[in-house]
């Protein structure tokens, strides 16, 4: 008999949640290092423009469109205290909620979630993200894993919100 | 304001007094003197290529719609409603033959013209709708694609203004076969804390790439870019001079480490892009000659028209303009720009390069941000204890001056300071 590969035909909205919730606190805490083993090897990680929330970031300006290796060079240069707009860090608190799996395929989950992500810097300054995540989730080695992140904001434009220096 | 030197200018020292970064006075003023003197960017002609095609957005401060009117000119109103004053266009960009203005219906055409007055028999007969179409700036004139507007009746003629600034827009625009550039989709609009002046000075000074950027320097050395300063009397891994262009523009001009889409391939860009890169080289070559080709795609340039446009030819073209919102707080606004035949391939390669170091979101850019709000956060409340910001180097030197040197921020400041000083109010 053939043995079924490992999919996401049975993942509940449950496990989900249970996940977006594990990569929050992980960014939270700035514990790096086990964020990106969360991501696959072609893992996208994108924050698109304001004003072209829904564009391709082969034709479309964004603020951040990274592949993996950009991933990891970011992850790298976060982890320097030479990245200079994160050191001293911000501190960071999101808030995931209305979390909806979307789509499903063979080996795929869609899934959209909301969040708030606070951003806390000297002097009292707190910096507001509202926005959407889009993932795209596969299972693989043993648990789900993100193969495409891309956090949308609602904001007409950046404005104050001023940076996506961290991870958002 | 007289009594107080705004800029200090000696022999072998350059100060700058810190009061010009915080003082609401100053602001005030340099919106009059300054801003209101001088021809401020708007937008490219790329951004309304059909007839009726607009965006608003602010521009010195003042709301307008820049369009296309009837007749294909590029064209800028206030974007006041001659009537009572709302805003006629609340949207950000679209078409539109008629912007009626919602309040009580008054309703203009693309080329400004006031069409519709509801119940226009009820106004006196000396109303004529021809006295009130949407309002222009006095001065709308533009340079190879890119239109600015001047709020002096008075002002010189934009090319004149643009002094030797011409020659690096030429460069820039030397990359696209058809000598047509555009706008790519996609803007990043952000606010930074801190004056202004600081984001001119930042964007072409090079003296902090070392220790602002290291980490971005780490960056591609890990992907494999090679760099190695070309001798001891070089800070910089590689040669490039800073360079007043008149009027207030200067330039930075420097021999290209970090790749260029256009076109000069580093392994940041991965080896499929390689073929592309080698094609556009190609096509440059064969279009200019070995020697122009060179000029644009083996140096990299900054360069600023005064007073606050950044044309940035280094991994990517990036336009970047910013107006005050406050003395401690600025509005950026900035867009990729490429050959508008640009295929596919090169579009992706092209503003995939923008991101490894330009924008809110970029390797680089955002350490920049810190290092202005910072400094705001360092003056703002020391200014008059610690009055003067120390701007001399290069000045002992003669004939070429470095990028790393300061001549090229000199020449903004300097400009700024005589406006300041004759400015009409």
């Amino acid at each position: 008999m053939k043995k079924r590969p490992a999919g996401v035909a049975r993942t509940t909205r449950a496990q989900v949640e249970e996940f977006l919730f594990h990569e929050a606190a992980l960014l939270d805490e700035w514990r790096l290092d086990e964020w990106l083993a969360l991501l696959t090897g072609d893992a996208r990680y994108e924050v698109p423009s304001n004003d072209r929330p829904d564009a391709d970031p082969a034709s479309t300006l964004f603020t951040i469109a990274d592949d993996i290796e950009r991933i990891r060079g970011r992850i790298t240069r976060l982890k320097d205290k030479n990245a200079h707009a994160e050191f001293p860090r911000s501190r960071t608190r999101r808030l995931i909620s209305n979390v909806r799996v979307v789509g499903r395929s063979a080996g795929e989950l869609r899934v959209e979630a909301n969040f708030v992500v606070y951003r806390f810097r000297r002097d009292g300054s707190v910096r507001e993200y509202v926005g959407r995540y889009r993932y795209e989730l596969r299972a693989e080695r043993g648990g789900l894993r993100i193969a495409r992140r891309r956090a949308v904001l609602d904001a007409m434009e950046l404005g104050s919100m001023g940076l996506v220096s961290f991870i958002l | 304001m007289n009594d107080r030197p705004l800029v200090l200018n000696e022999a072998d020292s350059f100060r700058v007094n810190r009061a010009t970064m915080v003082d609401p006075e100053i602001l005030e003023l340099e919106r009059r003197r300054v801003f209101d003197a001088c021809w401020i960017y708007v937008g490219h002609e790329s951004e309304v290529r059909a007839p009726g095609d607009f965006r608003t957005r602010t521009v010195c401060g003042r709301p307008v719609i820049f369009c296309r009117d009837s007749k294909g000119a590029a064209r800028v109103f206030l974007n006041t409603c001659r009537h009572r004053g709302a805003m006629v266009c609340r949207e950000t960009e679209g078409n539109a033959r008629i912007h009626t203005c919602f309040y009580h219906g008054w309703s203009y055409d693309r080329d400004g013209r006031l069409d519709g007055v509801p119940g226009e028999k009820d106004y006196p007969p000396s109303f004529r709708k021809s006295d009130f179409g949407l309002m222009e700036p006095p001065r709308v004139e533009s340079y190879r694609g890119f239109v600015f507007l001047c709020f002096d009746p008075g002002a010189v003629p934009l090319v004149e203004y643009l002094a030797g600034a011409k020659e690096y827009i030429d460069l820039v625009i030397d990359q696209s076969p058809s000598g047509q550039m555009e706008v790519i989709q996609g803007t990043q609009d952000y606010e930074i804390r801190a004056n202004w002046k600081l984001l001119v000075e930042n964007s072409f000074d090079d003296y902090h790439l070392l220790t602002t950027h290291s980490t971005w320097l780490d960056y591609l050395k890990n992907a494999g870019v090679k760099m190695q300063r070309p001798d001891r009397d070089h800070l910089l891994p590689s040669h490039g001079v800073g360079k007043p262009l008149g009027n207030g523009h200067a330039t930075t001009d420097n021999v290209n480490f970090r790749g260029r889409p256009v076109a000069k391939w580093i392994p940041v860009y991965g080896e499929a892009a390689k073929p592309e890169i080698e094609r556009i080289r190609s096509e440059l070559v064969a279009r200019l000659g070995e020697a122009r080709a060179a000029r644009v795609a083996d140096t990299n340039r900054n360069l600023i028209v005064f007073p606050n446009l950044l044309l940035a030819d280094g991994s990517s073209v990036t336009i970047r303009t910013f107006y005050p919102v406050a003395p401690d707080r600025m509005r950026v606004r900035a867009w990729a720009l490429g050959p508008r035949e640009e295929t596919p391939a090169a579009r992706a390669i092209r503003l995939d390069a923008f991101l490894t170091f330009y924008g809110p979101g970029g390797l680089a850019t955002p350490d920049d941000v810190e290092a202005l709000e910072a400094v705001q956060a360092g003056i703002a409340a020391t200014y008059r204890e610690v009055p003067w910001s120390v701007m001399s180097r290069g000045m002992a030197k003669t004939g070429e001056q470095l990028n790393s040197d300061e001549l090229h921020l000199r020449a903004f400041w300097l400009q700024w300071e005589k406006l300041m000083r004759a400015g009409r109010d």
